[in-house]
C-alpha cells in the first residue's frame, strides 16, 4: 500500500507564492489564537477553583501547541482535531464521571466552598421589634416614602423619616438617604393596590437613616433594618448572629454544621470515598431497585437481540429464495422501520398504545373486549417495550443476515436438495451455522446498544411504572442508563455522585463487551 | 439456474408471498395510520384508515398557520414545529460538516501515513465509541455549564454546545472513510508528489475529488444521526424556541392531553424527508452502519 510521510523532516522553504505564504501565516495565526484562547480558559477555570476543567484545557492547549509546531509530528496534525474531539467529549467525561463517583456532588453540594461561604455571608435577617411602617405619598410625577417606627413612642417622640421624591419606575437596587421628618406629608397615601404595583421598585430600595441604620422592605407594610446574619471568623467558622451559634465547616460531609449537629444547606462537594458504591450494594432502598433494574436491563437487551435476530433471520432466509419475485419491494418495505427516525416511530407507538385513545386498545376492545393498561402494569409495559423494540430493530438484523447469506456458496443448498433436504433443514443445518460466527461480534454490539437503549425508554415509558419503596427515582421498565439519567437529572436531589457511580459500573460492563467484541471480530488496523 | 426443484414449489411460493404480505402490512400499519390521522379531523384515534372526514387542519397547524374551523373558532398552532425543524436542520448541518471535515483529514492520515500510535489510536476509538453518550451527560452538563459562564455561546441552552458536543462521535465515520481511501490506488497521489505536490496538496487536489461519493454518504449519515440525537439535546436545551425536533416532538403526547392529529402531521412533515433520504442512500448508509455495528 502506498504511504506518505507528510513531508516529515524536510526543511520547509519560504514559499515563492505570495498566496501560499499568506495562507501559512493565517494558519499559524489561527493556531496561536486557539492556544491563547485555551490558555485563557485554563486561567479562568483555575481562578474559579475548577481544576479538572483547567487541567482538561491545559492538556488540550499544550497538545495543540506541540502538534502544530513540531515538524516531526506533521502526520499527527491530520488526526489532531478528531482525536481532540474524542478526548474532550468521550474520554474526558469518562474520567470526570469516574472522579465524581467518589464525591457527594449533587444539587445540595454543587458550589465550591468559597461560593457557599459567600452565599451564607450575604444572608440577612430582620432585627426584631424594629420595623417601620411606611406609606407612599405622591408628589407630582414622583413619590415620597414616609416611615414611622412601630412599637415605639407615638406623637412627638416617634422616629419618623422621609425620603426624597423617588421615581418608582426605576427598579434598580439603590441606596437612598432618608431625613428625619415631623409628620406625614399632606398628600393622601397611595392605596394598597398601587403599593403592590410598585413592589419591585420598593424591594430595590436601601434606605439609610442619618444614624447609619440600613432599612429594607420586609413586607407590604413595613421597612425594617436588615442585619448580616453570619460573620466570618478567623478560624474559618461562621458566627450566626440571629441564633447565637457557631457554624464549623465539616470537610467530611461538605456542610457547615452547628454545635448540636444541624447541617446548613447549601454545602460543597467533598470526596466521600467509596460511599456511593457501598450505598448501591448496602442500602436496601437502593439495592433492591438497582438489582431489579440490572436484571431487567440484561433481559431486555438479550430478548431484544433474540427476537430481532429471529425475525430478521427468517425474513432474510425467505428473501434470498430464488423463486420469490418482488424481492426489491419487500426489502424496501421491510427496512422502513429502520429508515423512519426513531424518535418519531417511538412516539407513534406511544400514541397507539395509549390506554384510552390508542388504536391498539381499540382493536383489542373490538376483538376481545379488553383494554390492557400498557403504561401502568409493569409486565404489560415490558411486553410493549419488547414489541416496539423488535419492530425498530429487526431491519438491522435483516440487513446483516441478508449480506451474510449472500456469501454462502450456492452448491451447499444444491447438495442438500439432492439429498432431499427441505427448507427447514437448509435453514437450521446450513444457513444458521454458517452465518452465526461472523454475526457474533455484531450481535454483541447490538446487545451493548440495546443495553443502553436510552431513547426508547425515555420516549416510550419514561421508566414508569415506578418501583414502590425506592429512595431514588426508579421504574420497573428503567434500564440502567435511564435510571442513571433520572438520578442525575430528574430527581429533586440530582445526586450526580450516585449517578456517576452507577455510570462507572456500566462503563466497566460496556468496556468488557467491547473488548470481547474486538477480540471476536479480529479488527485489522 | 440449475437447481433441483422440489415438487410443491407453487404452493410454497404462494405461502411465502402470503406470509410476507401479512408481515409487511403489520409492519407498515403504524406508518400508514399516522399519515391517515394527519388528514383526519380532530385529535382522536377513531375512524378508518382512509379518512372519512378529510381535513387539512393538522397540516396547517404544523406549518404554523392558524386554522379556522367550520364553526368559526380559530385554532392556534400548539408548538413551533417549523422552528424546531429549522433548529434541528441548523444543528445537524453545521455539526455534520464539522464531523465530515475532521473525519476526512484523520481518515487520510490513518489510510496513507505511518506514524507513532496509529494502531492503538484506531483501536481505542472503536472501543470508546461503544460507550453510551447518556452516561457522559453529567460530565458534559457540568462542562458546558461552567464553560457557558466564560463563553456565552457554549453554555447550557445554546446550539453551539450541542454542535460542539457532537464532535465526539467521529470514530465510526473515520473508519468508513478510511476504508474507502484504502480502496483507492495511491499511484495518482504518488505521481503528484513526484511532480512536487505537498502531502496536503495531494490530499486536497487528488484524493478528495475521487472520494466525493463516500463523503456524501458520511455527510448524510452524520446529518441523519444528528437529527435523531435525543439524550444530549434533552439535557442541553431548555427553552421551547431552542428545542430540536427530537426533543420537542414528545410534547405533543403529554399523558392526559394527547394531540394525536397534530402530532401525526408534524411527524410526517419532519419524518418523511429523512425517511426518503435514508431509502435513497440506503445502500451506502447500510454499508457504513453494518460495518460499525451500531445504529445511532
Amino acid at each position: 500500500m502506498y504511504t506518505t510521510n507528510a513531508s516529515r523532516g524536510l526543511p520547509r522553504h519560504r514559499s515563492r507564492h505570495l498566496r501560499e505564504r499568506y495562507a501559512r501565516w493565517a494558519a499559524r495565526a489561527l493556531v496561536a489564537a486557539l492556544v491563547v484562547g485555551l490558555m485563557w480558559l485554563v486561567v479562568a477555570f483555575h481562578l474559579n477553583g475548577q481544576w479538572m476543567f483547567a487541567l482538561l484545557f491545559l492538556v488540550l492547549g499544550t497538545a495543540l501547541a506541540v502538534v502544530f509546531t513540531r515538524r516531526s509530528l506533521m502526520s499527527h496534525r491530520y488526526i489532531f482535531p478528531a482525536v481532540a474531539g474524542l478526548g474532550v467529549f468521550v474520554i474526558f467525561p469518562l474520567i470526570y464521571t469516574f472522579g465524581i463517583s467518589f464525591s457527594n456532588y449533587s444539587s445540595s453540594n454543587l458550589l465550591s466552598e468559597e461560593r457557599v461561604r459567600a452565599q451564607l455571608l450575604s444572608r440577612t435577617y430582620q432585627e426584631e421589634g424594629a420595623a417601620f411602617g411606611f406609606s407612599l405619598h405622591r408628589e407630582g410625577e414622583l413619590v415620597r416614602l414616609y416611615l414611622e417606627a412601630e412599637g415605639g413612642p407615638t406623637g412627638e417622640g416617634a422616629k419618623r423619616f422621609m425620603s426624597p421624591p423617588l421615581n418608582l419606575a426605576n427598579r434598580e437596587e439603590r441606596r437612598i438617604g432618608v431625613q428625619p421628618a415631623d409628620r406625614a406629608p399632606a398628600a393622601e397615601p397611595l392605596a394598597m393596590g398601587e403599593v403592590i404595583a410598585a413592589r419591585g421598585a420598593l424591594q430595590g430600595l436601601r434606605l439609610v437613616t442619618p444614624e447609619g441604620l440600613e432599612l429594607r422592605m420586609s413586607g407590604l407594610r413595613h421597612f425594617a433594618p436588615m442585619l448580616d446574619r453570619y460573620e466570618a471568623r478567623d478560624d474559618g467558622s461562621l458566627f450566626d448572629h440571629r441564633d447565637d451559634r457557631v457554624l464549623t465547616p465539616d470537610q467530611q460531609i461538605g456542610f457547615f454544621v452547628t454545635d448540636d449537629g444541624e447541617t446548613i444547606t447549601p454545602g460543597w462537594p467533598v470526596a466521600v470515598g467509596l460511599d456511593n458504591y457501598t450505598r448501591i450494594f448496602a442500602d436496601p432502598d437502593i439495592r433492591g431497585p438497582f438489582l431489579q433494574i440490572f436484571v431487567w436491563t440484561f433481559a431486555f437487551a438479550g430478548l431484544t437481540v433474540l427476537f430481532t435476530l429471529a425475525v430478521g433471520f427468517v425474513l432474510a432466509a425467505l428473501l434470498q429464495w430464488d423463486q420469490l419475485r418482488g424481492k426489491a419491494i419487500y426489502r424496501t418495505l421491510l427496512i422502513l422501520p429502520y429508515a423512519v427516525p426513531a424518535f418519531i416511530s417511538i412516539l407513534i407507538f406511544k400514541g397507539m398504545f395509549n390506554q384510552h385513545f390508542g388504536e391498539v386498545n381499540m382493536i383489542l376492545d373490538g376483538l376481545f373486549g379488553i383494554r390492557p393498561e400498557w403504561f401502568t402494569a409493569p409486565w404489560l409495559a415490558r411486553t410493549m417495550l419488547l414489541v416496539v423494540n423488535t419492530w425498530l430493530g429487526y431491519p438491522y438484523m435483516l440487513l446483516l443476515c441478508m449480506g451474510l447469506i449472500q456469501s454462502i456458496p450456492r452448491d451447499l443448498f444444491e447438495a442438500s436438495a439432492v439429498d432431499g433436504g427441505g427448507p427447514l433443514t437448509n435453514l437450521f443445518r446450513i444457513t444458521l451455522p454458517l452465518i452465526i460466527r461472523p454475526l457474533t461480534p455484531l450481535l454483541i454490539a447490538a446487545f451493548a446498544f440495546n443495553f443502553n437503549n436510552f431513547v426508547l425508554i425515555a420516549l416510550l415509558t419514561g421508566g414508569n411504572p415506578d418501583i414502590l419503596g425506592a429512595s431514588t427515582p426508579a421504574g420497573t421498565t428503567d434500564l440502567l442508563v435511564s435510571y442513571t439519567y433520572r438520578i442525575a437529572f430528574q430527581d429533586a436531589g440530582q445526586n450526580f455522585g450516585l449517578a456517576a457511580a452507577i455510570a462507572t459500573l456500566i462503563f466497566l460492563l460496556v468496556a468488557g463487551l467491547s473488548l470481547l467484541n474486538l477480540r471476536l471480530s479480529r479488527v485489522k488496523v | 439456474m440449475a437447481m433441483v426443484q422440489p415438487r410443491s414449489i407453487r404452493a410454497r411460493r404462494l405461502a411465502a408471498h402470503l406470509a410476507l404480505l401479512g408481515f409487511v402490512s403489520l409492519i407498515v400499519f403504524p406508518l400508514l395510520l399516522v399519515i391517515s390521522i394527519s388528514f383526519r379531523e380532530g385529535n382522536f384515534a377513531s375512524g378508518s384508515l382512509i379518512p372519512e372526514r378529510f381535513s387539512l387542519e393538522h397540516w396547517a397547524l404544523a406549518f404554523g398557520i392558524p386554522w379556522e374551523r367550520a364553526d368559526g373558532s380559530v385554532v392556534q398552532p400548539p408548538f413551533p414545529v417549523l422552528l424546531w425543524l429549522w433548529n434541528s436542520v441548523k444543528v445537524a448541518l453545521v455539526s455534520s460538516l464539522l464531523i465530515l471535515a475532521l473525519a476526512t483529514t484523520s481518515a487520510y492520515a490513518f489510510a496513507r501515513m505511518r506514524f507513532r500510535g496509529k494502531a492503538p489510536i484506531l483501536k481505542g476509538m472503536l472501543i470508546f465509541q461503544m460507550f453510551p453518550a447518556v452516561l457522559s451527560l453529567v460530565a458534559l452538563y457540568a462542562l458546558f455549564d461552567r464553560l457557558g459562564q466564560l463563553v456565552p455561546w457554549l453554555g447550557i441552552n445554546t446550539h453551539g454546545a450541542l454542535i460542539v458536543a457532537s464532535l465526539g462521535a467521529v470514530a465510526l465515520h473515520i473508519w468508513t472513510i478510511k476504508g474507502y481511501f484504502e480502496s483507492i490506488d495511491g499511484s495518482l497521489e504518488e505521481a503528484a508528489m513526484v511532480d512536487g505536490a505537498s502531502t496536503w496538496q495531494a490530499f486536497r487536489y487528488i484524493l478528495l475529488p475521487l472520494s466525493v461519493p463516500i463523503l456524501m454518504v458520511v455527510f448524510i449519515l452524520a446529518f441523519v444521526m444528528s437529527i435523531m440525537e435525543y439524550p444530549m439535546a434533552s439535557v442541553l436545551l431548555v427553552d421551547e424556541h431552542k428545542l430540536t425536533l427530537a426533543v420537542g416532538a414528545q410534547q405533543y403526547l403529554a399523558d392526559h392531553n394527547q394531540r394525536w392529529g397534530n402530532f401525526a402531521a408534524a411527524a410526517v412533515l419532519s419524518g418523511l424527508p429523512i425517511t426518503v433520504a435514508f431509502l435513497v442512500c440506503q445502500r451506502w448508509i447500510i454499508g457504513g452502519l453494518t460495518a460499525g455495528g451500531v445504529k445511532g
